[in-house]
């Protein structure tokens, strides 16, 4: 009995070693472990065996069995892995063929420099502010320190629909609406359309885009405006930025300047976009005018603020290296498909 | 502005910096250097030689060959001027030297032209003869140049060989343009920019001392002047000039004239041209023997008057221009131009001279009005210092007396009704600390102002403005001061303190964000249009005459017809954006905006319109309404109004298909429109495609949109599908069917999803079958099989009512 079985065994071991699919396998075990299969018999046979010895060959035929199916199982997980390697063989693709796009619009390159502006400024603690774009002649320019014929009117060459009533020059008038809630302190964006009287060419548009902010609280001072753009000018133009302030005039600040930072073209050192002088004027920027600050309702005495405005088209331009102001407005889209 | 190094040095004679640093530096105490002109950058080694003989070229009739003296010896030069002889001081570019331009050649040589030694026709040449255009200058700033050929010097030049022949012609110059800003009114003046310069470098500062000699005589028996309209004129001064000898003024002024491009006329005209740069006065000179009864009168003219400027055109008058009139007739335009009549001959023997104070705005609106901007006007209208007037017209006079040019009448005829005093502040240098964020001393302070010419008091501790500075007027103007000084960049660098501020963007602006990051995942890019247009739009869009978008803002001085009105309508931006892409031979173009259209609540305008913020979206190429749809729907869903908007199908909006267009409303709300473009509209654009649009009013959706979202669970039980396939009139519409399925299937309905759309023979004509998936479930149970049954009963019962029946 033990030799018939490890005949059986030894048998099956062979053959399963032999066999070269799944299928085969599938018939080995049937042929050994099935209802019919040779091991089977050999347990149908058990009547025959003498009693004391039934235990002993009972656990021999569970211990062959045992083996071959730990064998079957191994045998089975070597063949399933070879087919799929071969599988995985004729599935090779041709990993240098084009991916697949999805169909996607493109953000016009002026909102993403401006949603960039806007989220340095959101980290600072600005709350961004809308106001009319057809505005009284009063925000826009007399209560920013800019009265009936001044020459700055003229100098911003307004349309006007009205006496008094014009298409904004700025954003300061969205300040001035502010200012005049009298909530305090503030501290502001206001970005938006403005308009001035300029023909269209490759660097003037009648209508372009500003953003102006506005802080007003106890205290604060030139350096505090000196570190706020410097702080904003290291966000968005990069680490190594450089800022330059030049005094100059505006009605509705003072004391005023312009600001230039190094050229993130060249770094400083002088290229063609910055002209050979290492700096790009970015901005114009000053002490609220006390006199702005008591025309809007704020006491002067006790508050002082800083403002600053930059063209948003001129960044726009900068940062892109686009030449010609009219293609933002043209909307063609071999243009905005490259933002 | 401009001022030659040269003329600043004048008044600050210790000023000694290289050209880059002067820039620099004047440009941080805030006198912006727009750039500079180096007069000399492409003159190079330019000596002064004598011709020591002449003799002809062996070989070439129109050449000689001559020696020239150049100081450090004598070289050989063969030229082919024919204006030049033995004896000749000429300015002589030697080997290696540059010269600006080339003799009868218009061309431009921004580098210069390099001079090498050579040989002409086989004789050595090791220099060359310049003429006055190769100096880089013209006759009309050296008039004794010849017309053709090199120049020569003049014997009383004085010149000898070997002197630096450029320095010897005044050619050596730096010429610095400012943008000087409207408050600055005394920096138009070389005066002015001496100041700051004096004051930017710390060196002393030398204004022109001025005394007059003047004869025994008084002006005031020669000349009467009454100003009439003195809120136009708010100063008249006036001296005169007997036995005038006209002549060419001296070396040392033409060369300061013509560093500032102004030719020299002779020694009047050229003092008053001088004046006005030096003190950024203008004068005017008359010649008093035209001067009708010796009197002058300043007064409005009438409406309609005419008058003829000394260029010999006719001006047209009105009575809000200043004229300068005498005992008969106008002699000149107040501060913009005199007239013809009484102009200054060569043979004039008695000079009134003029330096006046004029309103700066209404000169400004006058000389706009007239279309005659002049230099005197451009000054007049910064809105001079009164007080400057009567310093000018004495300097002018010390001039006449120095140059030898007339007798200067004792006396000046001054009419100043209301003299403009100096201005007092305090001195509050705390303050000034506070605003600034310095911490600047007081004696700083003080030597600052004192550099300005602003005189400090200690009696009472206040600062005294001279009236030039009419621009300082309180505390912040001083603080400036102080910081142009001390310098911005000394200043120090912090951040606002103070209470804690949450930056943050409106809910509107929120809104926005969404349904340009739908637009976007859609395929529509991000256009920007103007938001002025022109009316021809309205019959481009095919609106009818009395349509309510023909009520538009109007701009009153618009840059032309086709930006003269504010839009009403935001699809001319749109379709114009897309007709671009189409004519370019762009296959497809998606495109979305943003932006606001300007509805008036009355016209004329007496107060803002309102302004409708709208997304604009279009498209042409691939894709249909549907794709269009879809996209607006996502931003529905987004939005948090899923399922709230309908689709009213229509045919009243002019500019649309009628056949494929809709109004998007919730409830009376509306929300916009959608559909194809109108063909004829499209014409109207020369756009070929089936182009779709969708418009939505944002302001709308800002009200209805909502970003909180409950979790509802994931349903438990199983869903009940039950198809219906129907046959219907081609004209209804799947919405309406929709409508009465949502409305009879009751609580358990959880959605309807139309599944086929079929029109054709099968179902006979002018009809079409429908199907629909219907799912039923129930959130708390198993459906029953008859509860489901019940509720597609209700349905078909409420579809029979309108005739529609089940499909067989």
């Amino acid at each position: 009995m033990k030799e018939k079985l490890e005949a059986i065994k030894a048998d099956a071991l062979a053959k399963i070693d032999s066999a070269k699919d799944l299928d085969s396998l599938n018939e080995i075990k049937v042929a050994i472990l099935g209802k019919k299969g040779e091991l089977t018999a050999v347990l149908k046979g058990m009547k025959d065996v003498p009693a004391e010895e039934r235990p002993m060959v009972g656990q021999m035929v569970n211990e062959a069995r045992t083996v071959i199916e730990e064998k079957l199982e191994e045998e089975k997980t070597k063949i399933a892995r070879l087919l799929r390697t071969e599988k995985m063989k004729r599935e090779t693709i041709d990993v240098t063929l084009p991916g697949k796009k999805n169909i996607r619009g493109h953000r016009h390159p002026n909102q993403i420099a401006l949603e960039d502006l806007e989220r340095v400024f959101i980290g600072m603690g600005y709350e961004v502010v809308d106001g009319p774009e057809v505005e009284y002649d009063r925000y826009n320019f007399e209560l920013l320190n800019i009265p009936a014929n001044h020459p700055a009117k003229d100098e911003q060459d307004t349309f006007y629909i009205t006496k008094d009533i014009l298409l904004r020059t700025q954003t300061s008038p969205v300040q001035a609406r502010v200012m005049e809630q009298g909530r305090l302190p503030i501290r502001m964006i206001s970005p938006g359309r403005v308009f001035r009287a300029d023909e269209v060419d490759a660097t003037h548009s009648p209508s372009f885009h500003q953003l102006e902010g506005l802080v007003i609280d106890k205290g604060i001072t030139f350096a505090d405006l000196k570190g706020t753009l410097e702080q904003f000018a290291k966000e968005f133009f990069g680490e190594k930025t450089k800022v330059k302030f030049r005094p100059h005039h505006f009605p509705f600040t003072e004391p005023s300047a312009e600001v230039d930072i190094t050229c993130f073209k060249c770094g400083g050192k002088g290229c063609r976009m910055c002209k050979g002088s290492g700096w790009i004027e970015i901005l114009g920027c000053g002490m609220v005018h006390p006199n702005v600050l008591d025309m809007c309702g704020i006491d002067s005495k006790e508050y002082q603020g800083f403002a600053f405005g930059i063209g948003l088209e001129r960044v726009t331009l900068l940062k892109y290296e686009i030449d010609d102001m009219r293609l933002l407005y043209e909307n063609d889209v071999r243009f905005l498909n490259q933002f | 502005m401009n001022t030659p190094i040269s003329w600043l040095k004048a008044y600050v004679p210790d000023l000694d910096v290289d050209v880059q640093e002067f820039v620099d530096k004047m440009t941080l105490s805030g006198s912006h250097v727009e750039g500079y002109e180096k007069k000399d950058k492409n003159l190079e080694k330019i000596v002064v030689g004598r011709i020591e003989s002449m003799e002809k070229h062996p070989d070439a009739d129109k050449l000689v060959v001559c020696q020239v003296d150049i100081g450090s010896g004598t070289i050989q030069i063969v030229t082919g001027a024919k204006n030049v002889k033995t004896g000749d001081m000429i300015p002589i570019v030697l080997d290696g030297g540059k010269v600006a331009a080339a003799h009868g050649d218009d061309t431009e040589y921004p580098e210069g032209i390099k001079i090498k030694k050579g040989k002409l026709r086989g004789v050595e040449s090791n220099g060359m003869m310049c003429g006055i255009e190769e100096l880089g200058s013209s006759r009309d700033f050296y008039p004794e140049a010849p017309e053709d050929g090199v120049y020569v010097f003049l014997p009383e030049s004085g010149v000898k060989p070997g002197d630096d022949a450029v320095k010897a012609l005044g050619l050596n110059d730096v010429v610095v343009e400012y943008e000087i800003t409207s408050n600055r009114v005394d920096c138009f003046s070389m005066i002015g920019m001496a100041r700051e310069a004096a004051a930017t470098f710390k060196k002393p500062f030398y204004p022109p001392v001025i005394t007059v000699k003047a004869n025994d005589k008084d002006v005031n028996d020669f000349i009467k002047v009454t100003v009439e309209d003195t809120d136009l004129c708010t100063r008249y001064t006036a001296r005169v000039v007997e036995n005038i000898k006209i002549g060419p003024s001296p070396k040392w002024m033409q060369d300061r004239l013509k560093a500032m491009g102004i030719r020299s006329i002779n020694n009047l005209v050229d003092i008053t041209n001088y004046i006005m740069e030096e003190y950024g006065q203008p004068m005017h000179a008359y010649d008093l023997d035209t001067i009708a009864k010796h009197e002058i009168i300043v007064k409005r003219a009438k409406d309609g008057d005419t008058f003829t400027t000394l260029d010999g055109q006719e001006r047209k008058l009105d009575s809000g221009v200043l004229m300068i009139c005498d005992g008969e007739k106008e002699v000149g335009i107040a501060g913009i131009m005199g007239g013809e009549n009484s102009m200054i001959t060569d043979d004039v023997k008695t000079v009134l001279f003029e330096a006046a104070c004029f309103d700066g705005t209404n000169i400004r609106l006058a000389s706009k009005r007239i279309g005659l901007q002049t230099d005197a006007s451009f000054k007049f209208t910064k809105g001079l210092d009164p007080n400057t007037a009567s310093e000018a017209i004495n300097r002018a006079c010390q001039l006449v007396e120095e140059m030898g040019c007339g007798d200067v009448v004792g006396g000046i005829v001054d009419v100043y009704p209301k003299p403009v005093t100096e201005k007092v502040l305090p001195f509050e240098p705390e303050r000034y600390n506070n605003l600034l964020g310095t911490n600047i001393s007081r004696e700083d302070m003080l030597s600052y102002f004192k550099r300005l010419d602003l005189v400090y008091n200690e009696g009472d501790d206040t600062l005294t403005i001279p009236t030039f500075r009419q621009d300082l007027g309180c505390m912040a103007d001083l603080a400036e001061e102080v910081a142009r000084f001390y310098g911005y960049d000394n200043i120090p660098v912090s951040l606002p303190k103070g209470e804690a501020t949450v930056g943050k963007k409106p809910f509107n602006q929120r809104v926005e964000d969404v349904a340009r990051e739908i637009c976007e995942r859609n395929g529509f890019s991000g256009g920007m249009t103007y938001s002025f247009e022109s009316p021809k739009v309205f019959d481009k869009l095919l609106l009818p005459e009395d349509a309510k978008e023909r009520q538009a803002v109007v701009i009153s001085n618009p840059l032309g017809e086709d930006f003269s009105i504010m839009r009403t309508v935001s699809l001319n931006g749109m379709l114009t954006s897309l007709a671009t892409n189409y004519n370019r031979r762009n296959k497809t173009a998606r495109l979305y905006e943003l932006g606001n259209i300007y509805i008036p609540k009355s016209l004329p305008l007496d107060e803002l319109p309102d302004e409708k913020m709208r997304l604009t979206m279009g498209m042409y190429g691939d894709g249909d309404f549907f794709t269009l749809k879809g996209a607006v729907e996502e931003i529905f869903e987004k939005l948090g109004i899923a399922g709230q908007v309908e689709f009213e199908p229509g045919s009243d909006i002019p500019y649309l298909h009628p056949g494929r267009q809709a109004k998007m409303v919730k409830g009376k709300l509306e929300i916009g429109l959608i559909g194809q473009i109108h063909p004829e509209v499209g014409d109207n654009y020369n756009m070929k495609a089936e182009a779709y649009v969708a418009v939505l009013n944002m302001d709308v959706l800002t009200m209805l949109a909502g970003f909180d979202r409950k979790y509802e669970g994931i349903a438990k039980y199983p869903a009940s599908t039950r198809d219906l396939s129907m046959v219907m009139d081609k004209s209804l519409f799947v919405g309406q069917i929709e409508h009465v399925i949502a409305k009879n299937a009751g609580k358990i309905l959880e959605s309807v999803e139309l599944f086929d759309v079929y029109e054709g023979e099968q179902v006979g004509e002018g009809k079409k079958s429908v199907a629909f998936s219907l799912i039923f479930r129930a959130k708390d149970r198993n459906l029953e099989s008859a509860e489901v049954d019940k509720a597609v009963e209700k349905v078909l019962d409420a579809l029979k009512k309108l005739g529609i029946e089940l499909r067989g």
